[in-house]
């Protein structure tokens, strides 16, 4: 009886990797059952950051082939590891690949998986609290196949370290596999960009900036903030910024501290993936648009005259 | 070459939703229902491939009989035969992807594509757990499909960037939207669909038992997200909103 916990990497162990820990961390204190993490990729980047999670052991599975995520590697190895272990509660990440080698290892367990849940919790077995509806009802779930599993959406929740040690690792050897699936390309954005579903600060610009020629407008507030760059369907769908800088239901779900929707409207569709951030702030030239009644704060004005004070005021308060 | 596309009816999410009575459900009454709108990319895909590569393209789903229309519109997209499984509607993600694997397995498509997630209980597994049990390689969230010869390359989406892969048909993908955009049946194509066949097939006659379709996982209440937010209009001039606007993100939310 464990509780099994995968930490995803990129190069480096991923935050949500730290999240899933010390969720998973609090699961097992509960249950009283030791906590086990699993590792694939090259190198385990430094143990040390794996202290005060409350991780017994770490299996990890280091090779160069194991470098990029592909489910024909991947799947086989947790899923033996969570046999071995005879996993109780088996806790991933819901990233992009998180949510796929979930699923896979789900199917390949046979048993139930909450997929992209806001919460867990233990109560003689594992609860989870998930967004169902595009987000629109929270549900909350009791998972009763053992293993249980869940997936927990990035950026969430806070981790607290305790004085846990550094965890034992334990070196598995990878099993040398003809994968069917080759990772031909990885396209990373700039080192330094920051990935939507991970930011604390979010910047979105709808139809209201016009065109594509505007983004430094609205660039030069996310510099300012630390922000990344977000966007209403409007202005992916007009071709003015890729899609994976979508906002809403066909696109992403953000949690930051902080969202600045600027010269977007507040469609239903559209607060559907701003709804989980903590303050929201409106900048639009109509005072009769949407985004003014699920805002908390607004300023009702043009957003070429409001941005660019508001990027020279925060700049000024900071230094 | 045969094109499966795993699809589901779900209420329209601009609907309003209110908690049921038995609090661990939706009301159901007044929700109008659409096919979900990631399986809308998913249909087109592979219509695209039937237009350029001469394919048939069934669409497959699971769900009460009034899926029948939401087949229908995926018909009149252009898709040349559907199939309704029922008797799964209990199940979890689990047993569904049980039943949509039984079938597949009758069908040994080509190729299988999916929507990246169904908008309504957003369960994101059931295409994954179907490549899985078919013993199919497999890959999410693509964003960019061609294909050669027998050979897939596609542009999966992660955090941050993109994987350009490499999978051997037959697989199974499941779209993201970027990917296309879903065409509006013509007139013609919607009374063409009137007459393709709808096939129906029960979980038993798929060799399914209560042990595969048994869900694991329960709802046990529902609720409805706290939404009180604060909408605030700062007044003022421009410039003497903005600061009262970083004095309030500063002192009383402590944002900055
Ligand atoms: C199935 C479905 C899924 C969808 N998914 C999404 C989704 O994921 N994300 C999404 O965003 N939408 C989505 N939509 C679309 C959504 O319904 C809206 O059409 C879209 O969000 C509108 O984008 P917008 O607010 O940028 O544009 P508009 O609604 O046109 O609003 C532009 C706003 O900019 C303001 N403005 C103009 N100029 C200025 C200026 N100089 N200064 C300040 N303000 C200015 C205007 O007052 C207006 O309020 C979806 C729709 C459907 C049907």
């Amino acid at each position: 009886m464990s509780v099994l916990v995968i930490l995803e990497q990129r190069g480096e162990l991923k935050p949500c990797a730290f999240e899933a820990a010390w969720a998973a961390g609090r699961i097992a204190r509960a249950a009283g059952m030791p906590l086990h993490a699993v590792y694939l990729g090259p190198a385990l980047p430094g143990a040390e950051q794996l202290s005060g999670l409350g991780i017994a052991v770490v299996h990890a599975f280091e090779d160069a082939s194991l470098a990029h995520y592909t489910s024909d590697a991947y799947v086989p190895l947790v899923t033996g590891l969570a046999r071995e272990l005879n996993a109780t509660v088996l806790i991933g990440s819901a990233s992009a690949l998180g949510k796929e080698l979930c699923a896979s290892v789900a199917a390949q367990l046979d048993v139930e998986l909450a997929q992209d849940v806001l919460e867990l919790g233990w109560d003689a077995g594992l609860t989870a609290r998930k967004p169902i509806y595009a987000g629109k009802v929270l549900a909350d779930l009791r998972v009763s196949s053992v293993p249980a599993m869940a997936s927990l959406r990035p950026n969430v929740v806070a981790v607290v370290r305790d004085e846990s040690p550094v965890p034992e690792i334990v070196r598995h050897p990878v099993p040398a596999s003809a994968p069917r699936i080759a990772v031909k390309e990885v396209t990373q954005a700039p080192p330094g960009t920051i990935e939507l579903t991970e930011a604390k600060r979010v910047v979105s610009g709808g139809r209201g900036i016009m065109g594509p020629e505007n983004w430094p407008v609205l660039k030069s507030l996310c510099d300012a903030l630390g922000a990344a760059l977000g966007a209403s369907r409007a202005a992916v769908d007009a071709g003015w910024i890729h899609h994976s800088h979508q906002v809403g239901q066909t696109g992403k779900v953000v949690s930051p501290d902080l969202y600045v929707a600027c010269g977007i409207s507040g469609a239903i569709q559209h607060q559907a993936g701003m709804r989980p951030a903590r303050i929201i702030v409106a900048i639009n030239k109509d005072a009769q648009a949407n985004i003014f009644n699920v805002c908390d704060y607004g300023i009702v004005g043009d957003l070429f005259e409001i941005v660019p004070l508001l990027t020279e005021e925060i700049r000024k308060v900071q230094s | 070459m045969k094109v499966a596309v795993l699809m589901k009816r779900v209420p329209d999410t601009a609907s309003v939703f209110a908690v049921a009575a038995d609090g661990k459900s939706v009301e159901t009454g007044g929700l109008k229902y659409v096919m979900s709108p990631y399986d809308e990319h998913a249909v087109e895909e592979a219509i695209r491939l039937k237009e350029q590569a001469g394919a048939e393209v069934i669409v497959l789903s699971a769900g009460p009989p009034e899926t029948k229309e939401t087949l229908r519109s995926a018909l009149a997209m252009g898709a040349d035969a559907a199939m309704l499984v029922t008797g799964a509607e209990n199940a979890g993600p689990r047993g569904l992807a049980k039943a949509l694997a039984a079938a597949l397995k009758r069908m040994a498509p080509d190729l299988v594509i999916a929507g990246k997630q169904a908008v309504d209980d957003d369960a994101s597994q059931v295409p994954e757990r179907v490549a899985e049990l078919l013993g199919i390689p497999h890959a999410s969230v693509i964003t960019r499909f061609a294909l050669s010869g027998s050979v897939a390359t596609v542009d999966r989406e992660i955090e941050g960037g993109s994987y350009t892969l490499e999978v051997p048909l037959p697989a199974l993908f499941t779209t993201q939207k970027g990917i296309n955009t879903p065409r509006y049946p013509t007139l013609p194509n919607i009374m063409k669909a009137k007459k393709k066949e709808i096939t129906e097939v029960g979980v038993a006659e798929l060799g399914l038992g209560a042990g595969d379709l048994a869900a694991g996982m329960a709802i046990e209440s529902v609720s409805l997200p706290r939404q009180t937010r604060l909408k605030k209009i700062i007044e003022g001039e421009p410039a003497e909103k903005v600061r009262e606007l970083v004095r309030v993100l500063r002192e009383t939310e402590k944002i900055l």
